[in-house]
């Protein structure tokens, strides 16, 4: 491409108007020879320079299963999402006359026989000021978690492949989980979820029973009041394909996030890990 | 008699061809996503005419089992994409190159007339204008497709953030289904495009990428040439 600016006439364009045709059609035509030159040399050295960079992008070394630029730049991506994400937006909500049965897409951490009876949810990053936090984890039973208050909703589960599927879920608020078990905070005072949630622990880390799949959440997704901690799908108990006996549900994120058959919630100020954001995909997964 | 004459300034010809490698990286990537769920076809009820996309063509381009790929090309490109659009716009918008390109009440006679030329159907030659009312009809519709793929994108990229736009594109899937087609708009426009600029020749195609173009004139060339 040409360097010239409009205010640059070619010298053909002085050419004197007493020269003859041929002469100045061949000026025209030097000037355009010069003219083309200059431009594809800058021309090619642009495609030149572009094909070296994509060449170069597509063979950094490999975080996380994708090139370390294109997962600085997912985390940039995170960044800004978060500054402009607000907990009063709502996932839109549908009648229940809509809700079908999603796809039983991931089967990751469901593959023992689910023993209802001996299922525990392991709390762990509890407040020390926190009394029923003593030595060991904390354990719950699904009751105690069905004791905290029941909230339906009906919400697009949206997986990550690209389809989606409108369910009817019942269950309990994370956020009001959080109210009845405590994290830890970050200044070391003791927590207040609803006066000072920003002073909480940053990141929740949620695992299946046997720990093979793990996903983390940032707290301002966590606090996000569509986010249910959810044991009934479309007006029955959760069969195990769907994550039995508990499961998150978490519409301001891809499906990936929705973990099923949760074993363990820990609260915790580090980046999780998560099983997903291992292989290629975006940590942060948000809408 | 010929002269030099200024057909596109610099700043246009960088903006087309820095858009053709980015959007290219972005139909690319977005293959690579819409593999993971690609349920859009040509058909009615349970004929269909054609599916997007057969086995073949995805083997053959490598395009299977890379959505996590794909989202990461396509969540970095999206920028260069939407800021090289933005500056065009605002670029025509302020130079006053929209004069030129934004289709007037001729412009759809016009078209008709350069269709029916094209396709050897009128002997009438089209207006030796820089753009003509077919030009102008398509290059103004490539900009509004594109703004409409940016908010079709942002509208599955953020449906919470943005349910609002969600919501007045029709829903999630609605928003999806059209950035399809958006795209395949695109691919559409290149086809033809190309083939217009192969048959109006290399001329034409030369000023591209240098801004200026030979013209013949019939008497001699004025003092004042290559404005």
């Amino acid at each position: 491409m040409s360097e010239h600016t409009d205010d640059q006439k070619p010298a053909a364009a002085e050419s004197d108007a007493g020269d003859s045709a041929r002469d100045s059609d061949r000026n025209v035509e030097r000037e355009m020879r010069r003219l083309s030159r200059r431009s594809f040399l800058w021309g090619g050295a642009a495609a030149a320079l572009g094909a070296g960079s994509l060449g170069w992008l597509a063979t950094r070394r490999a975080d996380d299963g994708i090139p370390w630029p294109l997962r600085r730049s997912l985390e940039i991506n995170e960044q800004l999402a978060r500054d402009y994400f607000r907990n009063r937006r709502m996932a839109l909500t549908f009648p229940r006359e809509l809700a079908k049965d999603p796809r039983a897409n991931g089967d990751i951490g469901l593959e023992d026989k689910l023993d209802a009876a001996s299922w525990r949810l392991t709390v762990q990053g509890l407040a020390e000021s926190d009394e029923r936090n003593s030595d060991d984890d904390l354990e719950l039973t699904l009751d105690q978690i069905k004791a905290l208050p029941r909230v339906e909703m009906v919400t697009e589960l949206k997986c990550i492949e690209g389809w989606s599927t409108v369910v009817h879920w019942a269950g309990a608020r994370f956020a009001d989980f959080i109210n009845a078990y405590e994290p830890t905070t970050q200044s070391g005072k003791s927590p207040d979820p609803q006066k000072r949630p920003e002073d909480l622990v940053r990141y929740v880390s949620l695992e299946t029973e046997d720990g093979s799949y793990y996903v983390g959440l940032e707290m301002e997704s966590a606090l996000h009041s569509q986010t249910l901690l959810c044991y009934e799908m479309n007006g029955a108990p959760l069969t195990a394909e769907h994550g039995a006996p508990l499961r998150l549900v978490i519409p301001v994120k891809y499906g990936i996030k929705n973990i099923k058959r949760i074993g363990t919630i820990r609260f915790t100020d580090r980046r999780p890990a998560d099983y997903w954001a291992e292989r290629g995909y975006d940590w942060y997964a948000g809408h | 008699m010929k002269r030099l004459e200024k057909k596109h300034p610099l700043a246009i010809r960088w903006f087309h061809w820095v858009n053709f490698p980015v959007l290219s990286v972005m139909i690319w990537s977005g293959m690579l996503i819409y593999w993971a769920n690609d349920v859009y076809r040509i058909g009615f009820g349970s004929v269909t005419l054609f599916k997007f996309f057969p086995e073949w063509f995805y083997s053959a381009l490598n395009f299977s089992h890379r959505l996590a790929d794909g989202m990461a090309w396509h969540f970095f490109f999206m920028w260069f994409f939407a800021v090289n659009g933005l500056l065009y716009v605002l670029y025509t918008a302020i130079s006053g190159e929209w004069r030129e390109l934004l289709p007037n009440r001729h412009s759809l006679r016009e078209a008709i007339q350069v269709t029916l030329y094209d396709l050897h159907l009128s002997k009438v030659h089209p207006p030796p204008r820089k753009f003509n009312g077919a030009q102008q009809i398509a290059y103004t519709s490539i900009i509004v497709m594109g703004v409409g793929s940016l908010l079709t994108g942002l509208a599955i990229y953020k449906p919470v953030q943005f349910a609002w736009l969600t919501s007045l594109l029709g829903g999630y899937e609605w928003a999806r289904f059209i950035h399809f087609w958006l795209t395949m708009g695109y691919v559409a426009f290149f086809f033809v495009h190309v083939a217009q600029v192969i048959k109006a020749g290399w001329n034409n195609f030369r000023a591209m990428v240098t801004g200026y173009e030979i013209v013949s004139v019939k008497e001699a060339p004025p003092q004042e040439v290559g404005q």
